[in-house]
């Protein structure tokens, strides 16, 4: 393999900085940026839009927490309460959730991760981002409107009577799965036909191989949910009855189609961030992935099989015992999978040069939350044991680990990652452990109390409960409010860092992949010249000769001392 | 076992399930903690073993061998298959009530649960059962889907409208435990709870023959041997002839334009597709909710659909008439109609 030789010159270290510009200054005006195809701006577009979701979706979990600080009325009414359990799952599943990483940080390495200039339709990318904002400003007027009280799974026929604004809020919902489709399409299209010539399938980074399973699945199962919504809301807004007994309907047909979408749905959000565990892992250990293979193929594993499972989720819906016995075993295949990358993910730190950075922190309590998450998974599969723990807090506990344990804090990692690529600034580190210290912590004392409540009976979506389980229900509410300041000092550290952080060079973690191969923040098309991937995204054995290999911050330029 | 049910909070198990999936979740619950720390303990070894020492370390290439990483997968999945092997006997248990049971009809609406006994009494929101026999509960809702759960006994089943489930336990300690509706069903669903009342043996017989004298809510209509004090196959009789079944159905095994009830209940029954099935209580239902799916061979798809006619309770006491003839015999108390039978083959259209 050649290095790249040192004494080429790059076009940056010859000319000023204010001669060459990023994606972020080539053009300032609101328009270029409301009208661009670049998928840099398009993920920083999509990134502001979903943290901002995802404070509102925080601030009704907050709300929901108070609420149960008493086992009786302590903030809001019933009603209220329903409204608020309801639109924190719609907004952080929808809104949140499943575009987080791909459509943020898939959109932002993707391309450059391949060696291409951009995804293969950069203007269908801008319109998937128009798509999402449409529906989502759908979802948030049914919500001033007057609400929905569902349930984000909007069993029928309970769906089917609500007086609430049902059908507005899935129609948002509808709306939001063509952005969804959308990125999917491009991203596998992508993949395949926009690799840098001689970049081959297994030379890929691991998040590219994440994100194209993930595709895969918004692809194929988006398209259920968009039927079964539309079904739902005929049968709300105009009376008819697809899923309603009492004309004629069935609504366990409703939950084996919502559960086709919705259970591969979890792998649209953890899929990415298992990516993202992958690159992070390997950068800050400066090592090669254990086993390279068995953590690519495992992502499709998840993929496949992990639309194979969904009746899991109705062991005690209405089900044959067949059926449940099936389900069981093969959700037991996709732990399997999990597993499998759960270990080579820690055995790639062995023998590494690991240094404990803020992503790496998040990705630790990855790991940890994720086992915990995944094997509660697996005992919940455990037929017998989900019959007791079915609609209970122990389910709750259980997906939130996977959610905000998983995909959380692997969004947070990436956000870590690849903030300095991202704006070529850095932010405070000794801050940034605090936080990722305070959301690890905070997150653990608001979730791992719910397991117990759900060993003790409590029901979910309670709005009253009996006085036995205050105690736990005060823990986790204080357990909320350490998770929210850990997110609010992650917020205020890269806010502030955005402004004043010290400005650094293409590569400050020493990585070998390649979207550290080219300038912080990169240029417009991405790379000055044809990027040089000799050196293998994981080979750790050489050093990548030039200034790509120099983790040094850059000097402060005059502009940013002014 | 009581100690690690007091770590984990649950609650002490009061039927004859609740040890044996307390042992599998203890067993599940303390590798998951274990393995959890284990992965976190690795990471943070190597973390500080390995601590990065140059800004430009370089390190060597390190893979997994196929046979390590085989050893790993099989271990794991034999492990999660135990579970899976030990879960889905107890769920199979669970969800297989014993031919003996006591049967209780349940009816859920938003948000009370309402309970018939065999003999006719009924009652809400409190279930009284006896200790140490089994008992089966056949629900229904009347509204959206409510789910009945009782933490101690470990059982949870979703009650559906338009559809009977079955759910059984077997109480091991007399006292009173809490039902709860675990499905969201609306504003008031952190209230839907009832409790269900274990007696002694001795307890329960003199509940029994304390004689309560609250009546199913479904009217007795005006027939013949009107209903006053009768039980729930009695109430059937009446519904039955009040909504018209009789008109096609016989009691007493005469064919006629449906099938007749007498010794119907729990025989095989061959279907005009060719399928076999069992007429058990969701059969018995799903035929007079949705007639034309389980059509038996031999009979014309002439049954008008009693989908949103018949209530639930209504429901209910046919099948406990039609299970109160499975041996060709009324019970005593049921007094048969005698039917003038025309028009065998002429298939009316009348339901």
């Amino acid at each position: 393999m050649t290095t790249l030789a040192p004494t080429v010159p790059s076009p940056r270290d010859a000319l000023p900085k204010a001669a060459q510009p990023t994606y972020l200054n080539v053009e300032t005006t609101l328009r270029s940026w409301l009208l661009t195809t670049d998928h840099k701006r398009i993920g920083i577009l999509y990134l502001v839009s979903i943290v901002v979701f995802f404070a509102l979706g925080g601030v009704f979990a907050l709300a929901i927490r108070l609420e149960h600080l008493t086992p009786n009325p302590t903030l809001m009414d019933a009603m209220t309460y329903n409204r608020m359990f309801t639109l924190h799952g719609v907004v952080m599943v929808w809104l949140f959730l499943i575009p987080s990483i791909p459509a943020v940080f898939g959109n932002f390495v993707l391309p450059i991760m391949l060696g291409a200039k951009d995804v293969a339709f950069p203007r269908l990318n801008l319109a998937s981002w128009y798509i999402f904002m449409a529906g989502s400003i759908i979802v948030l007027v049914s919500t001033i409107s007057s609400g929905i009280d569902t349930g984000w799974t909007f069993y029928p026929p309970y769906s089917s009577y609500s007086n609430t604004a049902v059908p507005t809020a899935l129609f948002g919902v509808f709306i939001i799965g063509f952005s969804t489709i959308i990125t999917g399409v491009n991203f596998i299209v992508t993949t395949h036909t926009m690799r840098k010539s001689g970049l081959r399938w297994l030379q890929m980074p691991l998040l590219v191989w994440a994100l194209y399973g993930t595709s895969i699945i918004q692809v194929l199962a988006t398209p259920v949910l968009g039927m079964v919504l539309l079904l739902v809301m005929l049968d709300n807004g105009l009376g008819w009855g697809f899923f309603n007994p009492a004309t004629g309907g069935d609504p366990v047909l409703f939950q084996h189609l919502f559960w086709f979408y919705s259970h591969p749905a979890v792998y649209i959000m953890i899929l990415p961030s298992m990516g993202v565990v992958s690159e992070v892992v390997t950068t800050f250990s400066r090592k090669n992935p254990f086993s390279y293979k068995a953590i690519a193929y495992s992502s499709l594993g998840i993929a496949f099989v992990g639309f194979l499972t969904w009746g899991h989720h109705m062991f005690v819906s209405g089900m044959s015992k067949f059926d449940a016995g099936a389900f069981g075993i093969l959700s037991m295949l996709v732990a399997i999978f999990s597993a499998i990358k759960v270990f080579n993910w820690t055995w790639t730190l062995k023998g590494g040069a690991v240094s404990l950075k803020t992503p790496l922190l998040y990705v630790f309590a990855f790991l940890f939350l994720f086992v915990f998450g995944g094997m509660t998974g697996v005992a919940v599969a455990a037929t017998s044991l989900d019959v007791h723990w079915h609609d209970t807090y122990f389910v709750v506990a259980h997906f939130h680990f996977i959610m905000v344990g998983g995909a959380l804090t692997g969004f947070l990692a990436a956000l870590h990652y690849w903030f300095p690529k991202m704006t070529g600034k850095m932010y405070s580190e000794r801050l940034g452990l605090l936080s990722a210290a305070l959301v690890f912590a905070g997150f653990f004392a608001t979730f791992f109390p719910q397991f117990l409540l759900g060993n003790a009976g409590m029901p979910r979506r309670y709005f009253n409960y009996p006085p036995q389980f205050q105690v736990l229900h005060l823990v986790s509410t204080s357990g909320s409010w350490i998770l929210a300041a850990g997110l609010i000092i992650a917020a205020i550290v890269l806010l502030y860092a955005l402004k004043w952080g010290h400005p650094v060079g293409p590569n400050p973690w020493g990585s070998r992949s390649f979207e550290w191969r080219t300038d912080s923040p990169p240029p417009k098309h991405n790379f000055h010249r044809e990027p040089n991937f000799d050196v293998g995204t994981y080979d750790y054995t050489q050093p990548l000769l030039g200034k790509y290999d120099d983790p040094r911050p850059l000097p402060p330029l005059p502009q940013d001392v002014a | 076992m009581e100690f690690m049910r007091t770590i984990l909070a649950l609650p002490a198990g009061a039927s004859t399930f609740a040890d044996r999936v307390d042992g599998l979740h203890i067993f599940v619950i303390t590798v998951t903690m274990i393995m959890s720390t284990l992965v976190f303990v690795a990471a943070a070894w190597f973390t500080i073993h390995y601590h990065r020492k140059r800004d430009d370390q370089l390190t060597k290439r390190l893979s997994a061998s196929a046979f390590r990483e085989g050893g790993i997968i099989g271990g794991i999945l034999v492990l999660f298959v135990t579970w899976w092997l030990i879960g889905y006997r107890q769920y199979i248990e669970i969800m297989e009530p014993p031919p003996d049971a006591e049967v209780v009809y349940v009816d859920a609406k938003q948000w009370m649960w309402k309970f018939a006994y065999a003999d006719g009494r009924s009652s809400n929101d409190t279930l009284t059962v006896p200790v140490g026999r089994p008992v089966k509960l056949v629900m229904t809702s009347r509204d959206v889907i409510h789910s009945f759960f009782v933490p101690e006994f470990r059982v949870k089943h979703d009650v559906l409208p338009g559809r009977y489930v079955t759910l059984w336990f077997q109480a091991t300690k007399p006292g009173v435990y809490p039902i709860w509706c675990a499905e969201y069903c609306g504003v008031s669903h952190s209230l839907m709870r009832g409790q269900v009342r274990v007696l002694t043996a001795a307890e329960y017989e003199q509940w029994k023959s304390a004689g309560s004298d609250v009546i199913l809510e479904a009217d007795c209509g005006t027939g013949p041997g009107s209903c006053g004090g009768a039980d729930l196959a009695e109430i059937g009789r009446a519904v039955a002839e009040r909504r018209q079944c009789l008109a096609c159905h016989t009691l007493d095994g005469q064919p006629h334009i449906g099938p007749t009830w007498s010794r119907l209940f729990g025989s095989t029954r061959e279907l005009a597709d060719g399928r076999r099935v069992v007429a058990d209580e969701a059969y018995l239902t799903r035929s007079m909710m949705e007639p034309n799916v389980d059509l038996v061979a031999g009979y014309r798809d002439v049954m008008p659909v009693y989908q949103g006619v018949l209530q639930p309770a209504e429901a209910a006491a046919i099948v406990e008439l039609i299970r109160s003839l499975r041996d060709g015999q009324p019970p005593s108390g049921v007094s048969l109609p005698k039917l003038e039978i025309e028009a065998v083959l002429d298939g009316g259209t009348s339901p």
